[in-house]
C-alpha cells in the first residue's frame, strides 16, 4: 500500500531558474547586440504612443555590483499599471505595460520611456501608491530579481503603501524610491552593501 | 481610482530550496551579484498576478526556426540539426497557452553571435542563435537549431559549459517570469559545471536536462529532443473575491 506522502499533492516542481549569462541580448534584445534580420524591432523598447494617456516620464538607473561598480551586461524588465491604475491585457491599444532594456554596455544606464502608472489595489482594499515593478537578470544573477520603483513625489501616496509601510523594510524603504520630478526619474539598484535595495519574495 | 480588476489568486511559492541560491562562490560571478539581505515577502497583489501577454502578430515564420532564421537563402546552420519540443505547464499540471518563449544559445563549435565573446571557435555565416515562439492551446512549444558545443568561460582554470540552450518564458503573472537553460541528455560536462552546481538538488538539475525523443525526431532530418517547462502554479480563490486560475 502506498503511504499518502509518497504521492506528491501537486506533479510537478517549478523548472529551477539559471543565469540569462553575459548573451542574453542575443536572445531577448538581438537588434541591440548587432543581430539584425531576425526581428524586426526589440520587444519591449516601445511601451507608449500618441494614443496613451497619462504623464510622459523617462526612468533611467543603473544595477550596480557588491563592489560599486555598474553591471554592463544586466538586462531589466518593468510591468506596470496605466494611468489610470489598470494593467493593460494585451487587448488595448497605445500600452503594453512592459518593458524591455538592456545595460548601456559601457556606463551600464537603462532607461525606459513610459508613463507615471496610477494607483493600484492591494488585495485587502487598500490602495497602493504608484509603483513599477521590476525584474533583473545578469550574468551572476542566479534568479531573477524582483523589486518595485516608487516616486519620491508621491510623498502622500507612498505614506500609505501597504508594501512600503511593512515594518520588515522600513529602515530600507528609500531603496525603492526613484528621485526626480518633471517627468524625470533615476533610480540605481543596489544589488549588495550599505545601500542595498530591497529585494522581493513575490 | 478604485482599480476594478478582480483580485486573482496567489501564485505557489517559489521554493528557493529548489532553486539556484543566490550566493553560489562556485560561480564567480555571483559572489558581488547576489544580495545579503532577506528577500521581504508579501502576498500577491494584481502587481504580481498580471503580466505582459504577446500576440501571434509579433512571430515572424522563421522566428521558430534558428537553422534558418539566419541564413541567407538557400543555405542553413552547420550542425546537429535537432528539434525541441515540450509543453508549458504549471505546478498543478496545467496547460500554460499563449505565452511567449525565447530561445538563444551558441553555435554548433561554441561560439556566440556576440562582441564580447572572443572565443576562437569561428562563427557560422548563416547561424545567429535566437529563437521565439508562442505556446499552443494545449501549452505546447517547439522550435527548431543545431545542438550547440560546449564552450570555456573564465571562472576557473578549466571550466567548460556544458551544451544548454538558454530559454526565457513569460507565464500570465509577472511573479511567474523564469529564465533557465536546456541541457542535453548524457552531456558529462553538466555535473561539473559551476553553474549547474549553484542548483543543489540533483532532481532539479535533471529537470532541466533534456531527453532524446526518437519518436518525435524526423527521420533522415532532424533529430528531437523533449524539454517541458514548468512554471509556478496558483492557488484555488474558492474563499476570496472570485473564482479564478482553476
Amino acid at each position: 500500500m502506498t503511504h499518502p506522502t509518497d504521492t506528491p499533492l501537486y506533479p510537478f516542481k517549478e523548472s529551477p531558474s539559471q543565469t540569462a549569462g553575459p548573451y542574453v541580448h542575443i536572445g531577448l534584445t538581438p537588434n541591440f547586440c548587432g543581430i539584425s534580420g531576425v526581428y524586426d524591432a526589440d520587444l519591449g523598447t516601445a511601451m507608449v504612443d500618441d494614443r496613451t494617456k497619462g504623464e510622459r516620464i523617462t526612468l533611467q538607473g543603473r544595477v550596480i555590483d557588491g563592489a560599486g561598480n555598474p553591471l554592463t551586461d544586466a538586462l531589466v524588465e518593468i510591468w506596470q499599471a496605466d494611468a489610470d491604475g489598470r494593467y493593460p491585457d494585451g487587448r488595448e491599444p497605445g500600452f503594453s505595460g512592459w518593458g524591455r532594456a538592456p545595460a548601456d554596455a559601457k556606463t551600464g544606464m537603462f532607461r525606459f520611456d513610459t508613463i507615471k502608472p496610477g494607483r493600484v489595489s492591494y488585495p485587502d482594499g487598500r490602495m497602493q501608491a504608484p509603483h513599477i515593478n521590476i525584474w533583473i537578470v545578469a550574468r551572476g544573477i542566479n534568479l531573477g530579481l524582483n523589486s518595485r520603483i516608487y516616486f519620491e513625489d508621491e510623498a502622500e501616496a507612498n505614506a500609505a503603501d501597504p508594501v512600503l509601510l511593512r515594518m520588515d523594510l522600513q529602515e530600507r524603504a528609500g531603496s525603492l524610491i526613484a528621485k526626480g520630478g518633471g517627468g524625470s526619474y533615476s533610480h540605481d539598484i543596489h544589488l549588495q552593501g550599505p545601500q542595498e535595495t530591497v529585494f522581493f519574495d513575490i | 481610482m478604485k482599480n476594478s480588476q478582480p483580485s486573482v489568486a496567489n501564485y505557489f511559492t517559489r521554493d528557493r530550496a529548489w532553486h539556484p541560491q543566490a550566493y553560489a562562490p562556485g560561480y564567480k560571478s555571483s559572489v558581488l551579484r547576489a544580495p545579503t539581505r532577506a528577500l521581504i515577502a508579501f502576498g500577491n497583489s494584481l502587481s504580481e498576478t498580471s503580466g505582459p501577454a504577446f500576440g501571434h502578430d509579433i512571430i515572424g515564420p522563421l522566428d521558430n526556426d534558428m537553422i534558418l532564421n539566419f541564413a541567407q537563402p538557400g543555405e542553413s546552420a552547420i550542425g546537429e540539426r535537432i528539434m525541441v519540443q515540450g509543453r508549458v505547464l504549471d505546478e498543478r499540471g496545467q496547460p500554460v497557452p499563449g505565452v511567449l518563449l525565447e530561445f538563444w544559445q551558441a553555435n554548433a563549435g561554441g561560439r556566440y553571435r556576440h562582441k564580447k565573446d572572443g572565443y576562437l571557435a569561428p562563427l557560422d555565416p548563416n547561424f545567429g542563435g535566437c529563437g521565439r515562439t508562442i505556446s499552443g492551446g494545449d501549452g505546447t512549444y517547439a522550435f527548431r537549431t543545431v545542438r550547440p558545443g560546449p564552450y570555456p568561460w573564465p571562472n576557473g582554470p578549466n571550466d567548460w559549459r556544458p551544451a544548454h540552450i538558454h530559454i526565457s518564458v513569460f507565464g500570465h503573472g509577472f511573479a511567474q517570469r523564469l529564465i533557465t537553460q536546456m541541457y542535453f541528455q548524457g552531456d558529462p560536462l553538466i555535473p561539473i559545471c559551476p553553474i549547474v552546481r549553484t542548483i543543489n538538488d540533483p532532481k532539479a538539475i535533471e529537470q532541466l536536462t533534456a531527453r532524446l525523443d526518437m519518436n518525435a525526431s524526423a527521420p533522415m532530418d532532424a533529430l528531437a529532443y523533449r524539454f517541458d517547462i514548468i512554471l509556478r502554479g496558483s492557488r484555488s480563490t474558492l474563499f476570496e473575491n472570485r473564482l479564478e486560475g482553476n
